[in-house]
């Protein structure tokens, strides 16, 4: 037997990752134990959480890959720097004590902290770096059904990649080409997330949630001035416009003039036409590059399989655009397409790629995504009693038909089930659902549950085999990372009078028999419910079909604004009694709200900071 | 420290990179007299220089 432990920590969305002899046995990110979103630390909780999966103590671990290489990351800010020179003072001075002080000695570090969960663990020789391009690679090939891809990784920086692309055949992954850091589209994307006035690193959902409302007037603009896209897809930034490289703000004042507005404030400024124009005009450009790369691929390397994996590849939008291209047969995306998944590509890089071991099952290696905590029965009742909850314990069968209908009654439910998803989307193991064919909804479900922003749109669950009578797709999508349009024949045409609504009023018009899924450009973000991956979600909605005709839910991540998925048992409970869920469901155990001890329901609304 | 020393010169060999040596030792060295100098009579000798 032998085993690795993957890591991704220290920049964004720290996680760990177990494999045996090449099988995923758990991943899980740090911020759902830590509570604290995109936790960068160290991740001390999801290690011992993998460790425990696996029943393994930290010594009888054979192999620790870190996701990235610290010297290589280390030369490039170095060069960087020098490059830039003088520009880029502060930044070096700010910087240039962490790494001389701890960051350049990231081996010591770790085997120091890695001692803390077994203090006999003593050979750091056990610990390796896996480059973070690599590891994005790995993590999308290894687990794909495909024996050969071409693989493409797209994200904001690693060490100096920043999109690479390689060729995957059985247990082979060969880097071909680069594209380096400063000319990043992760990087452009969230230099406009900043421009927008969204948090870098995760309002990146939002810019993309907002680009159908407006129209991408800046497209050309963009284009002609902030970057030189060739023909094939490959581009280079115009660093006049940005500030990235050497400052501590994404762009510059020049930025500001070519759109003639400054940075928007978001405690000050209201996201108006212009702000919904310009995330349209990203997103466009977003996608032209993403389609003339994949495209100029697809010709070149005449492979039909195509894996995409780093945070761009979580740009679903875009994703789903080239799928109805048609450049490839088959697309596969790593559900935890972000630095959290460069954990798992760290270990199965260090598998196949190091270690040549082989690979000859060419079936989907995600286990469906769901690679978290779960919890016995036993626990959860202790748990829920320790909570004061009031529950009924039911069968599965009576649990999918009881929450059905509750569902088709417009009533919202807190769905925790099984293990819990690795990657940011919740695929019904951490889910809050509801009803899609609610026209109140999306408004409800933002401001009244999740506390957020009423402009953001909700996604649908489906029946795998109900998917293409539903929506102008027939493919699987289980990682919720592919959007499509709503079917024609459940669309609702708007009339002259709601065309002409800008912005957030458009949401107020019934654009399909689905409205509170269905985005102001009639698009939706499609989760495909399989029964082998996840039977109990299946068969709640194969119950809600069976009451309403519906095979569709609307399916959202169980926290609120700011807070990282729930994780616990008494994460959910806090999550169920500080926001309006009327329901909810932990296994085969159910409360409802108005059951529970009124004086128990908690403000929940400040307690985490909003993203 | 000595395995990082190796391991640091390995990298630097293999990605053929010597010239950033001055400039880490000079970094090194200005970190080490800060550090140094920190709360002792070396700090007023800095002052001194610059």
């Amino acid at each position: 037997m032998n085993t690795i432990l993957g890591i991704s920590a220290f920049y964004h969305d720290s996680a760990a990752t177990l494999i045996k002899d090449g099988e995923i046995i758990a991943a899980a990110q740090e911020e759902r134990f830590s509570r604290k979103k995109h936790d960068p630390n160290y991740p001390y909780n999801a290690i011992n959480y993998v460790l425990s999966e696996a029943n393994l103590n930290l010594n009888e671990v054979d192999h620790i890959v870190f996701f990235e290489k610290p010297f290589l990351k280390f030369e490039r800010l170095l060069e960087t720097y020098l490059a830039f020179a003088p520009r880029g003072f502060k930044s070096f001075s700010l910087s240039m004590p962490i790494w001389l002080r701890e960051k350049l000695f990231q081996k010591k570090f770790l085997f120091d902290q890695l001692k803390r969960h077994d203090k006999n663990f003593d050979d750091i020789n056990k610990i390796n770096f896996s480059e973070h391009h690599l590891s994005h690679a790995a993590s999308a090939f290894y687990p794909s059904p495909f024996e050969q891809a071409v693989v493409l990784t797209l994200d904001g920086v690693g060490e100096w990649a920043t999109t690479t692309l390689a060729i995957g055949k059985k247990n082979n992954l060969d880097m071909i080409k680069e594209i380096h850091f400063p000319h990043s589209l992760g990087l452009l994307y969230s230099a406009f997330t900043y421009y927008i006035g969204f948090k870098v690193n995760s309002g990146e959902y939002k810019l993309m949630g907002l680009a159908p409302y407006g129209k991408p007037k800046y497209k050309e603009l963009i284009l002609n001035k902030l970057l030189d896209v060739k023909s094939d897809g490959s581009f280079k930034l115009n660093m006049k416009y940005f500030n990235y490289a050497t400052g501590l703000t994404m762009t510059n004042k020049n930025f500001s003039n070519l759109f003639d507005q400054p940075v928007r404030n978001p405690s000050k400024d209201l996201l108006k036409e212009f702000h919904m124009d310009i995330a349209s005009s990203i997103q466009a450009v977003t996608e032209e590059i993403i389609l003339r790369l994949t495209k100029n691929i697809a010709n070149e390397y005449k492979i039909k399989n195509l894996c995409l994996a780093g945070g761009v590849a979580l740009n679903c939008v875009a994703n789903g655009k080239i799928l109805r291209e048609n450049i490839f047969d088959n697309i596969w995306i790593q559900p935890a397409a972000g630095d959290a998944g460069g954990s798992l590509g760290a270990a199965l890089a260090y598998w196949h790629h190091e270690l040549k071991k082989p690979r000859d099952n060419f079936k989907d290696q995600m286990k469906g995504a769901y690679l978290g905590p779960k919890f016995s029965d036993k626990h959860i009742e202790s748990q829920l009693n320790k909570l004061k909850g009031k529950y009924n314990k039911k069968t599965s069968k009576e649990i999918s038909s009881i929450v059905a209908k509750e569902l088709s009654n417009n009533k919202t439910v807190g769905w925790f089930q099984g293990r819990m998803e690795f990657g940011p989307r919740a695929l019904g193991g951490r889910s809050i659902l509801a009803d899609p064919r609610s026209e109140k909804m999306q408004k409800e479900l933002n401001l009244k549950i999740k506390f957020r922003e009423s402009f953001r749109p909700f996604a649908p669950s489906v029946l795998r085999e109900d998917v293409n009578n539903w929506f102008e797709l027939n493919y699987d999508s289980p990682y919720m990372l592919l959007v499509s349009d709503v079917k024609k024949d459940k669309q609702i045409a708007m009339s002259e009078k709601d065309k002409k609504l800008f912005g957030i009023d458009k949401l107020n018009v019934k654009r399909s028999s689905i409205p509170a899924i269905t985005h102001v450009d009639y698009s939706a973000r499609i989760q495909t419910v399989h029964k082998e991956t996840n039977p109990k979600y299946y068969d709640l909605l194969n119950e809600f079909k069976k009451i309403t005709g519906c095979p569709v839910l609307v399916n959202t991540s169980f926290n609120v604004r700011g807070e990282p998925i729930v994780c616990s048992i008494d994460d959910a409970f806090n999550c169920f009694m500080g926001t309006n869920l009327d329901i909810l469901v932990i296994e085969n155990f159910i409360l409802f709200k108005n059951e529970q001890d009124q004086s128990l329901i908690k403000d929940y609304k400040n307690k985490f900071e909003l993203d | 420290m000595l395995s990082f020393l190796k391991e640091f010169f390995e990298f630097l060999g293999a990605r053929k990179k010597y010239w950033l040596l001055p400039i880490l030792i000079v970094l090194a060295l200005f970190g080490a007299l800060i550090v140094l100098s920190q709360g002792t009579a070396i700090a007023p000798f800095i002052y001194t220089i610059f």
